[in-house]
C-alpha cells in the first residue's frame, strides 16, 4: 500500500500551488518527501532553489530557552545561517511583538506570543521555495490574518509557495492554483477555486451516503491513530430520521477514543454550506457537567437550533490545549439539513438570504 | 520546475541560484553528499551544541561546577575503595590523581556514547519535522562533551604539579588518545543511536553495558593490577589501550604496548566507520520509525 501514487505535477517559479485533500490523502507524506524527510519510494522530485519547509509551528523551540535564543535555534533549524538570521533578527522580533520579553524563557509565555515568535521566523527564512502545512490552524484570527498576509507578501516576492491547508478561504485567497488529493492521487488539478470546489462536492456526497443521523469515519489521517471515530446527531431526543426544524433541540453525541482528559480540549465547528464559520464551542470553553462515565463519548447539548434553512457542516476536533496543535480532526464530520418552520408563529418564512443565524426577538 | 534566477523584492536574498541548490531526489537518495550536507548544516551543529551546553547548566545553582565536581568525587571513591580498602598499586602516583586521570577520559567516553545514542529519539521532534542530514545530531553533542571534557583537564592539568608530579613532553600526546577514545566511542554511539529509534531496548541496555566496561577497563585501577591467567581476554577491550596510553602521556605510567596501541586505533576507526555507514544506512528509516 503506498500513501502516494502517480502524483506528477510542475511548479513554476513564484507560483502557489494550495494541496487540499481529506486526512489520509497523502497531504503530509507529500510534503515529507518534497522536504527530504522521508525518501520516497519511488519516482523522483526535482527542486531547483533552496527549500524551507515549515510542517509545524515553532519545531525545536525549547521551552527552557529565551526568545532571543530560541530565533537563533529555530532559525537554523529551517536552515537559516547564523549570519542570515542576525540580518534579520529585529525585523523577525517587530513582526513577532515580543520585544519586551525577549530574554524570557518562551515557556512563561502565552501560547499566542509562542505562536507568533515562531511564524516570525519562519515567514523570515530567505529560501526560493517555500513549503507549508497546516500552520494556520494556531493563533488568534488577527494573527491568521497577518500570517495570510505574509505569506500573500511572499508570493509577490517571487517565491515559490506549496501550501496545505484545511483553511479553504485560505487556499484560496493565497494560490493561484491548487491540487486535490484522493486517496493518494491526484484527483483535481488546476484554479484553486475549482479545485476547493470539487473537494467540497465530493466530501458532500460521501456526507450523503452516511444514514442521515450517524456518521461513521472511513478514512484513516496517515499520522496517529484516530481518536474521532464518529458522530451521531438526535433531534428532540430521538435520533435524527431528516431535517431539523428551527427551535429543535439538537445534541451532538462525539464518538472515539480518549476524547476527555487533562490537557485536551474538545471542539465542535459549524459552517454554512459557503463554508464559513459560524460558531465554534470546545470543552475548554465549558467542560462537561458532572463525572463523564468514559472518555470515549463526548455530547454537546444545544436547547434551541437557531439557524435560517440550509444545509450546515460540523466539524469535530481534539486538541492539545498545551499546544494548540490538533491532535484529531473530523473535518466534514456530520451535515444536517434545516427545514424552514413557522418559526415566529406571524406565518413569516426565514430563509437563509436573511444570513445563517435567527435572532429571538420582540419588536416594541 | 522552470528556472527563474533571481528572486526578487526588497527582503529577498538577492544571491543568484547557483548550480549547487539544485537538487534531484529519488528513492536511492538525492543527488548531493554527505560531507556538503554537514558543511551546509555547520551552524545548525554549532547552535545545536549551544543549546545543550546552555541547558544542562541552566537552574542549577552550581553550574559548570559540577563538571568538575562529579569526577573529583568518583575519583575519591576509588582512591579509598581501590586504593585503601583493597591496595592496589597506583604505579607510584597518588592513587586520588591516578584515579582522576583515568576517571576524566572514561567520563568523556560513556557521555559521548551514552548522548550520541540518545541524540535522535531525544530529538525524535525535530527529527520527524525538519529535514537536515541527521549526523548533526550526534556530532553536536560530541561537541559539548568535548566541552566537559575540556573542563576536567584543565583541573588535571592544575592537580599533576599539585601532587608533585612533573609536567611532560609526553602531556602533548594526550589529545592523540582523547581523539582515539572519541573516534571508538562515536562509532560505539553511532551504532547505538541508529539501533535505538527501532529498539528502544538498547536505552535500558546501555547503562549496564556502560557499569560493565567501567569495570572491565583500567579506569580505577592498573591493567598491571590484572591476573595474568585472564589478561588475554581483558586486553580484547579496545579501552584498555586507549586509557592506559593516556595515562602514560599524562602521568609518565608504564605504557602500552606496540600491538595494544594498533589495536585500539583499529578498533577505533572500524568503530567509527561502521558507525557512520549504519547511521547512514538505516537514516531513510529515521522520519517513519522514530
Amino acid at each position: 500500500m503506498h500513501a502516494l501514487s502517480d502524483v506528477s505535477f510542475d511548479v513554476a517559479a513564484g507560483e502557489a500551488l494550495g494541496i487540499i485533500g481529506r486526512n489520509g490523502a497523502g497531504k503530509s507524506t507529500l510534503l515529507k518527501i518534497l522536504s527530504r524527510i522521508t525518501r520516497p519510494s519511488g519516482g523522483v522530485v526535482r527542486l531547483r532553489g533552496r527549500v524551507g519547509s515549515l510542517l509545524e509551528v515553532g519545531t525545536g523551540f525549547h521551552p527552557e530557552l529565551t526568545g532571543r535564543e530560541n530565533i537563533y535555534l529555530n532559525g537554523a533549524i529551517l536552515g537559516m545561517s547564523r549570519r542570515d538570521i542576525r540580518r534579520r533578527f529585529d525585523e523577525i522580533v517587530a513582526f513577532a511583538e515580543t520585544e519586551r520579553f525577549l530574554d524570557t524563557p518562551v515557556k512563561r509565555y502565552s501560547s499566542g506570543m509562542y505562536v507568533r515568535l515562531a511564524f516570525a521566523v519562519a515567514a523570515h527564512l530567505e529560501t526560493e521555495i517555500l513549503i507549508v502545512d497546516e500552520v494556520l490552524a494556531v493563533g488568534d484570527a488577527d494573527f491568521q490574518r497577518k500570517c495570510l498576509g505574509e505569506m500573500e507578501g511572499l508570493r509577490q516576492q517571487g517565491r515559490t509557495l506549496l501550501f496545505v491547508s484545511h483553511n479553504l478561504v485560505a487556499i484560496e485567497s493565497v494560490c493561484h492554483r491548487a491540487i486535490y488529493l484522493e486517496q493518494g492521487r491526484v484527483a483535481f488539478d488546476g484554479r484553486a477555486d475549482d479545485a476547493v470546489s470539487t473537494y467540497i462536492s465530493r466530501s458532500e456526497r460521501e456526507g450523503q451516503r452516511a444514514s442521515r443521523g450517524r456518521f461513521d469515519r472511513t478514512q484513516t489521517p496517515e499520522d496517529g491513530a484516530i481518536r474521532i471515530t464518529g458522530v451521531e446527531l438526535r433531534r428532540n431526543g430521538k435520533s435524527l430520521t431528516d431535517s431539523l426544524r428551527l427551535g429543535d433541540s439538537l445534541q451532538v453525541t462525539v464518538l472515539g477514543d480518549r476524547l476527555v482528559g487533562k490537557r485536551l480540549a474538545l471542539g465542535l465547528r459549524l459552517r454554512d454550506e459557503s463554508r464559513q464559520r459560524l460558531a465554534g464551542v470546545s470543552t475548554a470553553m465549558r467542560p462537561p457537567k458532572g463525572r463523564s462515565r468514559s472518555s470515549d463519548l463526548v455530547a454537546f447539548h444545544l436547547r434551541r437550533l437557531t439557524l435560517t434553512p440550509g444545509r450546515y457542516w460540523l466539524d469535530v476536533g481534539l486538541i492539545d490545549s498545551r499546544s494548540g496543535d490538533y491532535l484529531d480532526l473530523f473535518e466534514g464530520a456530520a451535515t444536517f439539513d434545516v427545514e424552514a418552520t413557522d418559526f415566529y408563529g406571524s406565518g413569516f418564512r426565514v430563509t437563509h438570504a436573511e444570513g445563517p443565524i435567527l435572532l429571538e426577538f420582540e419588536w416594541s | 520546475m522552470s528556472a527563474r534566477l533571481r528572486s526578487p523584492g526588497p527582503t529577498t536574498d538577492a544571491r543568484p541560484l547557483a548550480a549547487a541548490d539544485t537538487l534531484e531526489i529519488t528513492s536511492a537518495g538525492t543527488s548531493r553528499g554527505l560531507l556538503s550536507e554537514i558543511w551546509r548544516g555547520r551552524d545548525l551543529l554549532l547552535i545545536l551544541a549551544g543549546r545543550d551546553v546552555r541547558l544542562r547548566y541552566r537552574q542549577t545553582a552550581l553550574g559548570v561546577v559540577w563538571v568538575v565536581l562529579l569526577p573529583v568525587i568518583g575519583a575519591a571513591i576509588f582512591a579509598f575503595v581501590f586504593g585503601r580498602v583493597a591496595h592496589l598499586r597506583s604505579e607510584g602516583v597518588a592513587y586520588f590523581l591516578f584515579a582522576y586521570t583515568g576517571l576524566v577520559l572514561w567520563n568523556f567516553v560513556s557521555q559521548t556514547i551514552t548522548r550520541v545514542t540518545a541524540s535522535l529519539v531525544g530529538n525524535a521532534q525535530l527529527v520527524s519535522k525538519v529535514f537536515f542530514p541527521r549526523l548533526i545530531l550526534p556530532l553536536s553533542t560530541v561537541l559539548s562533551t568535548l566541552l566537559d571534557l575540556s573542563v576536567g583537564l584543565l583541573v588535571l592539568v592544575v592537580l599533576i604539579p599539585a601532587y608533585g608530579v612533573p609536567l611532560r613532553f609526553s602531556l602533548l600526546l594526550a589529545p592523540l588518545w582523547v581523539l582515539c577514545a572519541l573516534t571508538l566511542a562515536l562509532g560505539i554511539g553511532l551504532v547505538a543511536a541508529a539501533a535505538v529509534v527501532s529498539y528502544r531496548d538498547v536505552q535500558h541496555v546501555l547503562p549496564v553495558g556502560l557499569q560493565l566496561l567501567l569495570y572491565i577497563s583500567p579506569v580505577a585501577y592498573a591493567a598491571a593490577a590484572v591476573p595474568a591467567g585472564v589478561r588475554r581476554f581483558y586486553v580484547a577491550n579496545p579501552l584498555v589501550g586507549v586509557l592506559e596510553g593516556f595515562r602514560s602521556a599524562v602521568l609518565g605510567t608504564t605504557p602500552p604496548t606496540g600491538r595494544a596501541i594498533a589495536y585500539s586505533l583499529a578498533a577505533a576507526l572500524i568503530a567509527a566507520g561502521g558507525g557512520v555507514v549504519s547511521f547512514v544506512h538505516m537514516e531513510q528509516k529515521f522520519a517513519d520509525v522514530i
